[in-house]
């Protein structure tokens, strides 16, 4: 994974709340079998709204996704955080975040932002306003600023200490595990009897 | 200290646990599935790593497969090569595999329970959000994403942060022709979609002990709905008769200790929720959905609701949002909205109980002229029950349409697909925006209202018929 300390770029404001992972990406654009070429099915239903955010020109390269709260609800695909990514999204900033979403943004460098709802309201408005304008995102000090002057907005997010570490180190968590393999065959040797098994 | 049930089974599945990190929690099951596994199995093999216990691993094809042509190869080609791919992981990695045609297969949260292989005190998961669903037999069980499968093939374990741990107390008891979907929707529509979030939920007392295992099973399958972590019930007798004699469940001298063990899994006298919720079940009555997230029910004696009406804004934009793609009008009465298509099956309600529940209620009916029902299994044992009890005959009788076992129109990923702006009553699990197919429109419901509306062509209660 690749290491992940601050990011600059676009942002998109998405005006909705219970953005869940069918509307994120459908059921039928995850029967690929690799983790790329899943943009194409991103907001599908909703890009075919000509208004649509991420159909205006300003907002199209957009890197940094602002949505409502509950983000990520529902369904655990993991093929949700990778159709961002591979849309070109590096930060979604949101009040909440569905748990498995999150998981899931820290396994696979996506960076999950959860700032107040009034933060989001801010950023909303200056997009909105000022369409193309960039939002910056640093890690290690839990920031997000946006704006100028009068319209600077500056705020700190909540990620975990884990995930953080984990994404500035850019850090493989399996290798981490695999680094506890003793305690792991231990654990084993203790298991009852009576636990079943598939074989 | 007195701990919570789910206390109990997390302590006892921690490997190592140090401070400022996630503990490590053991796995005692991975079931996968062909959706999202192709890219962990990559990721194995990139990296050279192993499956470490193909033993405590079973895969299953669900999510895309036909329910109709059961004898001919997968006609959607790209379908197709996903569960082609999960055959030939499952025999690289050595892991047993339930394919189409295989007596085993079916939905993977029905196909653990029936074999035995879902008993209290486990920790399970798979990369599928309803895994919450084995929850029912007082096991620990969660959806992951594909870089935790991953993680879990590779080593038996996750790194998992403690949750806050959440009762929820049914008090009373469900009147007569209320069910445990009603429950679980009224629960959820209580709660919101987010009231959840962050914490392990254990359902509580006397109408939750007086339910099935598959009424358990439907409860806590839509823990997720409401963003909870995991939701489950305590392991009763209840539990342990229905686990007695299946294929995979302990035997002689095993099956005592485990039942010694099982007993213990209570949330001990004192132990302390971080969180507690209550619920009158005396005040459930049949529950629907009119909009587009789960939380998003009313009694189905009600109307559809006036999004002016919410207080909060974000609930207001987000009703005014859903009633315009759900083309419904505030005060009509949820009764006299007309379906296309009935949909009974689901990980949530496709389960023998539901099929015979189901049938009873539609024996000597006739489904109305202007309605399409789809009858689907959620595993092959359950649809062979099913004929075996002539169950199929009385659906088709009814007319509805009999079909092999799977996922089916709960997710649409196979061809069973609701039309743009074609409406169903669905006994599944998800009411989001295009989950049944592109533009449809999706009302959750019971089996029993499932049965109402197939027959009368509008959301009704089984009163009706």
């Amino acid at each position: 994974m690749e290491k992940f300390t601050s990011h600059t770029g676009v942002g998109a404001p998405l005006r909705r709340s219970n953005v869940d992972t069918d509307q994120i990406i459908p059921a039928v654009y995850l029967k690929r079998v690799t983790r790329t070429g899943f943009e194409d099915g991103l907001f599908a239903a909703w890009r075919n709204d000509p208004e649509f955010v991420l159909n205006q020109d300003a907002y199209k390269n957009a890197s940094v996704l602002v949505a409502g709260i509950d983000f990520g609800t529902g369904s655990s695909r993991e093929h949700a955080v990778w159709a961002l990514q591979n849309y070109g999204f590096k930060v979604v900033i949101s009040p909440r975040f569905a748990d498995i979403f999150r998981g899931n943004s820290g396994k696979a460098g996506l960076l999950a932002a959860q700032v107040d709802e009034s933060v989001v309201e801010q950023l909303w408005a200056l997009l909105e306003e000022q369409p193309g304008a960039e939002i910056s995102v640093d890690l290690e000090s839990r920031t997000v600023t946006a704006g100028e002057g009068d319209s600077r907005i500056e705020a700190s997010f909540a990620i975990d200490d884990y995930t953080r570490w984990r994404l500035l180190e850019g850090l493989d968590d399996i290798a981490i595990t695999l680094g506890h393999q003793d305690d792991i065959s231990e654990y084993e040797k203790k298991r009852p009897s009576f636990k079943p098994a598939t074989l | 200290m007195p701990k919570t049930l789910a206390e109990k089974i997390w302590d006892d599945h921690v490997v190592r646990s140090a401070d400022g990190e996630p503990d490590l929690l053991y796995i005692d099951l991975h079931l996968i599935h062909e959706v999202t596994s192709p890219q962990a199995f990559d990721g194995l093999r990139l990296s050279g790593r192993t499956l470490r216990r193909p033993d405590l691993t079973l895969a299953t094809e669900d999510h895309n497969i036909p329910t109709t042509d059961l004898d001919k190869p997968i006609a959607d080609l790209v379908s197709r090569t996903q569960v082609e791919t999960l055959r030939r992981n499952a025999e690289e990695f050595g892991v047993r595999l339930y394919p189409m045609g295989n007596i085993e297969q079916g939905i993977v949260h029905v196909v653990g329970p029936q074999l035995g292989l879902t008993q209290p005190g486990m920790t399970i998961v798979c990369g599928d959000s309803h895994t919450s669903t084995h929850g029912a037999f007082g096991s620990l069980a969660f959806g992951i994403g594909t870089s935790e499968v991953e993680h879990v093939m590779a080593t038996q374990t996750l790194p998992q942060a403690k949750p806050k741990m959440m009762a929820v107390e049914v008090v009373g008891d469900l009147p007569a022709g209320s069910t445990a979907k009603d429950l679980i929707l009224a629960l959820i529509t209580q709660e919101s979609t987010g009231g959840g979030q962050g914490y392990i939920v254990e359902y509580r007392g006397d109408a939750i002990k007086k339910l099935s295992m598959e009424e358990r099973m439907t409860i806590c399958n839509m823990s997720i709905e409401w963003g909870a972590k995991a939701g489950l019930i305590a392991p009763d007798e209840t539990t342990f008769e229905f686990i007695k004699g299946k294929d995979r469940a302990p035997q002689g001298e095993d099956w005592d200790a485990a039942v010694e063990y099982w007993k213990g899994l209570v949330t001990d006298e004192g132990a302390v929720f971080d969180k507690v919720v209550t619920i009158d079940a005396t005040q459930v009555s049949p529950f629907v959905t009119w909009g587009t997230n789960p939380g998003q029910g009313v009694a189905i004696s009600g109307n559809v609701p006036n999004p002016a009406d919410f207080e909060d804004e974000v609930e207001r934009t987000t009703a005014e949002r859903a009633l315009e793609y759900m083309g419904l009008t505030p005060g009509t009465p949820m009764r006299e909205i007309k379906v296309d298509t009935v949909f009974l099956g689901s990980c949530t309600n496709g389960r023998m109980s539901d099929l015979r529940r189901a049938a009873e209620l539609i024996e000597g009916h006739t489904i109305a002229d202007s309605v399409r029902m789809l009858v689907v299994p959620g595993s092959v044992r359950v649809r062979l029950q099913a004929e075996a009890e002539g169950l199929d005959k009385i659906f088709i009788a009814a007319g509805a349409e009999w079909r092999g076992a799977g996922c089916s129109m709960c997710l649409g990923m196979n061809p069973d697909q609701l039309a743009p702006g074609e409406r169903s009553a669905s006994t599944s699990n998800r009411n989001f925006e295009g989950r049944q197919g592109k533009g449809g429109r999706t009302h959750l419901v019971s089996p029993d209202v499932a049965v109402a509306t197939a027959v009368t062509g509008h959301l009704a209660t089984t009163a009706e018929i």
